[in-house]
């Protein structure tokens, strides 16, 4: 499935895909937040680009520790940590390997899960990142388990990134700035939720 | 002697909160972690890295951090897991007033979880005093 140079040129793509929708994330984020989202995460991905030629004969896990480290250190607001997290922990689960397949990126996808309910003491319904992340991670579970090809399994946490996004709409957030605006937030979508799909979008067209 | 970093969001907010400490508490080493390295909003690792290092270097005690908020907490959670060093702890308390409470305690108290209970109490502090 993946190998150390096709996983670089989808960081190359992420960070192309984030600088892209960077204004839309912002935007998002003004309505709800600190107005900072897209910019952040467009700064770290920027920064993870000139880090990554020198990545090139590196093991899966190393690439995506470097990552996490580099978003950790610029993006600047809370996604720093919690995608620095997520990163990190993702490595992790994949140490030493130079190549995965579809049954280790359903493991990382686990770890980076865990790495954000970890960092941002957040559960499924907060209105976070998380809602999108679960769905899409339990779909594709699902899909692996019938027997789809990877591109079908990425497709299927696609639309269930999707529809979290949608259902971060209906509910109130009980975590970061937004949860100052208790049921002010309804109604909006949650600007994380989103960039976690936009993401997960740029994987998946990758296959 | 233990010493002191805030972390803010904000570079003059943090270098307030430890401006306003350090009136109180003098020679307590104090430093403020805050804005990202080009002095713009946000938190940066590497800064709160660097302060919590250097009052380290003076206080043997250890090093008491106060935080504004959201990624402020995380990301000095981050630099402590990596510090780890149980002598840096982390105070969940209003900045300013546990900040203060810190810096006044700092130079009689050795213990550093005792030092970051005293911050943590100031949740319970009032400003002015109910009629009821």
């Amino acid at each position: 499935m993946t190998d150390t140079k096709k996983l670089i040129q989808l960081l190359y793509s992420i960070s192309d895909t984030i600088v892209e929708n960077a204004q839309f994330l912002t935007d998002l984020d003004a309505a709800i937040g600190d107005s900072d989202h897209g910019i952040n995460l467009a700064r770290g991905f920027k920064k993870v680009e000139t880090e990554l030629p020198a990545l090139e004969d590196k093991t899966i896990d190393a690439v995506l520790k470097k990552t996490g480290m580099v978003l950790v250190s610029t993006v600047g607001g809370a996604s720093g940590p919690l995608y620095g997290t997520a990163f990190m922990k993702a490595g992790a689960v994949v140490k030493g390997k130079s190549e995965i397949d579809i049954n280790d990126f359903l493991a990382i996808m686990d770890a980076a899960i865990g790495g954000v309910q970890l960092r941002g003491k957040a559960v499924e319904g907060e209105k976070t990142m998380l809602d999108a992340m679960i769905p899409a991670n339990n779909a594709m579970k699902k899909a692996f388990d019938d027997g789809k090809d990877v591109h079908s399994v990425l497709q299927a946490g696609v639309e269930a990134a999707d529809k979290g996004v949608e259902y971060t709409k209906s509910i109130i957030a009980t975590k970061g700035r937004a949860s100052y605006l208790g049921e002010r937030s309804i109604g909006h979508q949650d600007p994380g939720a989103t960039s976690f799909t936009i993401l997960l979008k740029t994987i998946a067209n990758a296959y | 002697m233990i010493g002191i970093v805030a972390v803010s969001h904000s570079q003059q907010l943090a270098e307030g909160v430890i401006h306003l400490a350090s009136q109180m508490a003098h020679g307590v080493p104090m430093e403020p972690a805050g804005g990202l390295d080009d002095g713009s909003f946000g938190t940066s690792y590497e800064k709160i890295m660097e302060a919590i290092e250097k009052v380290r270097e003076q206080a043997e005690d250890g090093v008491l951090v106060t935080v504004d908020l959201g990624s402020g907490v995380m990301t000095t959670e981050m630099v402590i897991e990596d510090l780890d060093d149980d002598l840096v702890q982390m105070a969940d308390c209003p900045m300013v007033e546990g900040t203060f409470a810190a810096a006044v305690n700092a130079s009689s108290e050795t213990d550093i979880l005792k030092l970051k209970e005293i911050a943590q109490n100031t949740w319970n502090f009032r400003k002015i005093q109910s009629e009821e």
